[in-house]
């Protein structure tokens, strides 16, 4: 993607985390680069030609990635499609998503990979960043090839939506993805403690009569993963954390010298089980919705750097999912809309600065993922985002973006927002004026 | 001069005891009480819902609850549909929302609703005008039985404040024990669980029951004893190694009920797997009121039609 346009950018709060920035002054996007940053007041624009946006001491930082969403593009056109995907993408400010391989067919060849990036590169929206499949069919048996895949374009391998359940085959995947050097991105959950269950195990369960999925079962896994990863002394990913107990597995296991790093998403640091009430199924998911207890540690789990990215791990589902019986409904929600002010009222709560925020929705993503991005620096690509942190709007049904609209966070008044955002040099999303 | 606020059963839909108050249920009970007669008159029918249409939807085979309510509309003078759907059906095609909006053209004052998984008849009443009353719904609530339960227990002891209630066996999939354990917690009981713990759920505390690690604590010193039905279907996972241990250990035998007050009643909501979760002299011997709870089935079910349906709403 180059960009034509240039555009200038006066009066920016510019927060740049990877050059330890934050502060005042403007910034020039020419090229497709970012060719100047300089002190406030300072840049001009050479010629007539350009744009010329006073942001008025809203942030301009490094356009955000989400390093994990479900594009739904081939086979379920009907919830989202890469178009439709990025689209939402764009408009939540994030000019990269990382898509998870579950689609049908599985993402678990080059033609796959190649047919997502065809799509993407069409719709010209955020930039696509497809992760492979672990196994065949992402069925837990047979190992995929990472080789071509990887030379096809993706960047991860993840069989997100299950885990790899076998160990061995685990082990396996993480030593055969080394010898291509991809990272493994665990859907961390032992499938024997939580099959058939609906929501968080415990008194709320019970209450609702609902099958439970207990904590332990997230932290099984995650626990297996770390020693699988310790072991073989490689890297590992671990995918959508929900519990206070994996915050300290993975604590310790950082403190120890392991290779892991972790997401976590928007809905485990702002909602708790509560959120299901009356078997309200746009508060399903897996992991499900946990306690207060874990929603803190989550939190406190995001302000000490144990947890290294936020992502959204948007899941569309259109109606026929969702309008059910509540175990016979999918599990997800849409997320990239609302990441943005979610992830804002942490900085608002003095959980989290500005800095932290921006590293852990761009420059740790960017960085783990090993993409481009998550950086200011003159020369980088020109992938930026402008947020106002304090616009406040009221997330309609209407409003959304994305093909689905299954979100719990309709009808919430929400603060902070992306206003512009700029992908290659290009604006794909301008709410700016 | 002083008044008096008068009481008024103000709810559509029947989709739990948790959505009653102390209040609701008395009033529900003492309504109850007034229709028992109805039953033991040698014309037993009444004109109060002529004209009305209730339709049964049951999506789990039944033939006591059903039944139970469809004597307790047609005494009533009801008009009453059955319609039997397995879940397994109905999950190839329609939805249950599908299904409830083909009822909705058939314009049904109430439709009454059991199905294996929790939450239906919530679902059925944000899509549906009718009134619902829900006839039993996976592990969570089975309000018709909790207050026939509580009935029956009332017309023994005169009153449900301060009784000690033991309720034994499959507390975590069991509606019955659900509803029972809101409801006499609800009514100033003293509810008592126990049973292997695998069958005791998380936060049953929470509902307002008491967890005891043995059977024998449970039971000893009180009015009221429950077993509870072991739902082999239900159990996907392995729960307990066989009836026969079972039986042994957790069921109620006359030895066991030495502990608890002399004149503790027994209780069954039925079907009973004989010789399991009760010694079968028990069940037919003087204590037990298994027979109570199913003629005050009929007159609590048409409690509720009647507060549902009937009078100048
Ligand atoms: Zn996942």
């Amino acid at each position: 993607m180059k960009g034509s346009s240039v555009i200038l950018f006066q009066n920016c709060r510019i927060i740049d985390p990877a050059n330890n920035i934050d502060t005042a002054g403007d910034m020039i996007l020419s090229e497709g680069r970012i060719t100047a940053v300089g002190k406030a007041g300072s840049l001009k624009l050479q010629s007539s030609e350009g744009i010329i946006f006073d942001l008025d001491g809203k942030w301009l930082v490094p356009g955000l990635i989400d390093m994990h969403v479900h594009l739904r593009e081939p086979g379920e056109e009907y919830k989202e499609t890469v178009a439709s995907g990025t689209r939402s993408a764009a408009a939540g400010g994030f000019t990269a998503v990382a898509c998870m391989p579950n689609t049908s067919p599985v993402n678990d060849s080059e033609a796959i990979t190649a047919l997502i990036l065809r799509k993407a590169e069409q719709a010209k929206m955020s930039r696509v960043y497809p992760v492979g499949a672990v196994s065949k069919n992402s069925r837990g048996t047979e190992l995929a090839e990472y080789g071509e895949m990887k030379q096809a374009g993706v960047v991860a391998l993840s069989d997100d939506g299950r885990p790899v359940a076998n160990s061995q085959l685990m082990r396996r995947a993480l030593e055969y993805s080394s010898s291509h050097d991809l990272l493994l991105i665990s859907h961390s959950e032992e499938m024997s403690l939580s099959e058939n269950g609906a929501i968080n195990e415990g008194a709320l369960s019970t209450r609702l009569g609902l099958r439970g999925i207990p904590h332990v079962a997230e932290e099984i896994m995650v626990y297996r993963d770390i020693a699988l990863a310790d072991y073989l002394r490689l890297p590992i990913h671990i995918a959508h954390i929900s519990t206070k107990e994996t915050v300290d597995l993975i604590r310790r296991a950082k403190r120890n010298g392991s290779k892991v790093t972790t997401e976590t998403t928007p809905h485990y640091f702002s909602l708790t089980e509560e959120a299901v009430g009356r078997y309200d199924t746009r508060a399903k998911m897996n992991p499900p919705l946990r306690t207060s207890e874990d929603v803190e540690a989550i939190r406190e789990g995001l302000r000490d750097g144990t947890i290294d990215a936020i992502a959204t791990d948007h899941a569309p589902h259109s109606n026929m999912e969702k309008d059910l019986e509540f175990e016979l409904a999918a599990n997800g929600i849409i997320g990239l809309e609302t990441s943005v002010p979610l992830a804002i009222a942490l900085v608002r709560d003095n959980l989290l600065t500005a800095t932290q925020m921006i590293e852990l929705m761009s420059v740790r993503p960017a960085r783990i993922l090993r993409v481009p991005g998550g950086s200011l620096s003159e020369g980088s690509i020109a992938d930026v985002t402008v947020i106002d942190p304090d616009r406040k709007f009221i997330y309609t049904r209407d409003s959304i973006v994305s093909k689905s609209t299954n979100s719990p966070f309709i009808d919430w008044e929400l603060q902070g927002k992306a206003v512009l955002t700029v992908v290659g040099g290009e604006i794909v999303f301008n709410e700016l004026g | 001069m002083e008044m008096e606020t008068e009481y008024c059963f103000r709810h559509k839909h029947i989709l739990g005891l948790e959505d009653l108050s102390c209040d609701d249920i008395s009033f529900i009970l003492q309504t109850a009480e007034s229709f028992r007669e109805i039953s033991s008159r040698p014309i037993k029918k009444v004109p109060i819902l002529r004209g009305k249409t209730i339709i049964n939807l049951f999506f789990e085979p039944s033939t006591r609850t059903r039944l139970s309510f469809e004597i307790a509309a047609k005494r009533m003078s009801a008009d009453t549909f059955n319609i039997s759907a397995s879940t397994s059906s109905a999950k190839k095609g329609e939805s249950l929302i599908d299904t409830a909006l083909n009822l909705q053209a058939m314009s049904p004052d109430a439709i009454i609703i059991r199905h294996s998984y929790s939450g239906s008849p919530h679902l059925l009443a944000k899509h549906i005008n009718a009134s619902i009353i829900n006839a039993g719904d996976g592990f969570h609530e089975h309000p018709s039985q909790g207050l026939l339960d509580m009935m029956t227990v009332k017309q023994r002891k005169g009153t449900l404040q301060g009784l000690k209630i033991a309720i034994i066996g499959d507390i975590a999939h069991s509606r019955v024990a659900h509803s029972n354990i809101i409801g006499f917690s609800k009514m100033g009981a003293h509810v008592y669980v126990s049973g292997p713990a695998t069958l005791l759920p998380p936060g049953i505390e929470q509902l307002g029951a008491k967890v005891c690690r043995t059977v024998e604590e449970a039971v000893t010193d009180a009015d009221v004893v429950m077993a509870l039905r072991i739902q082999k279907e239900r159990q996907l996972d392995p729960l307990i190694p066989s009836w026969r241990e079972y039986a042994s250990f957790f069921g109620i035998s006359s030895r066991l009920l030495e502990k608890s007050k002399p004149d503790a009643i027994i209780m069954h909501p039925g079907p009973m797997n004989r010789g399991v979760e009760l010694d079968p002299a028990l069940a037919d011997g003087p204590r037990s009121v298994i027979l109570d709870q199913v003629t005050n089935g009929v007159a609590v079910r048409m409690a509720l039609l009647y507060l549902i349906l009937g009078g100048d709403r």
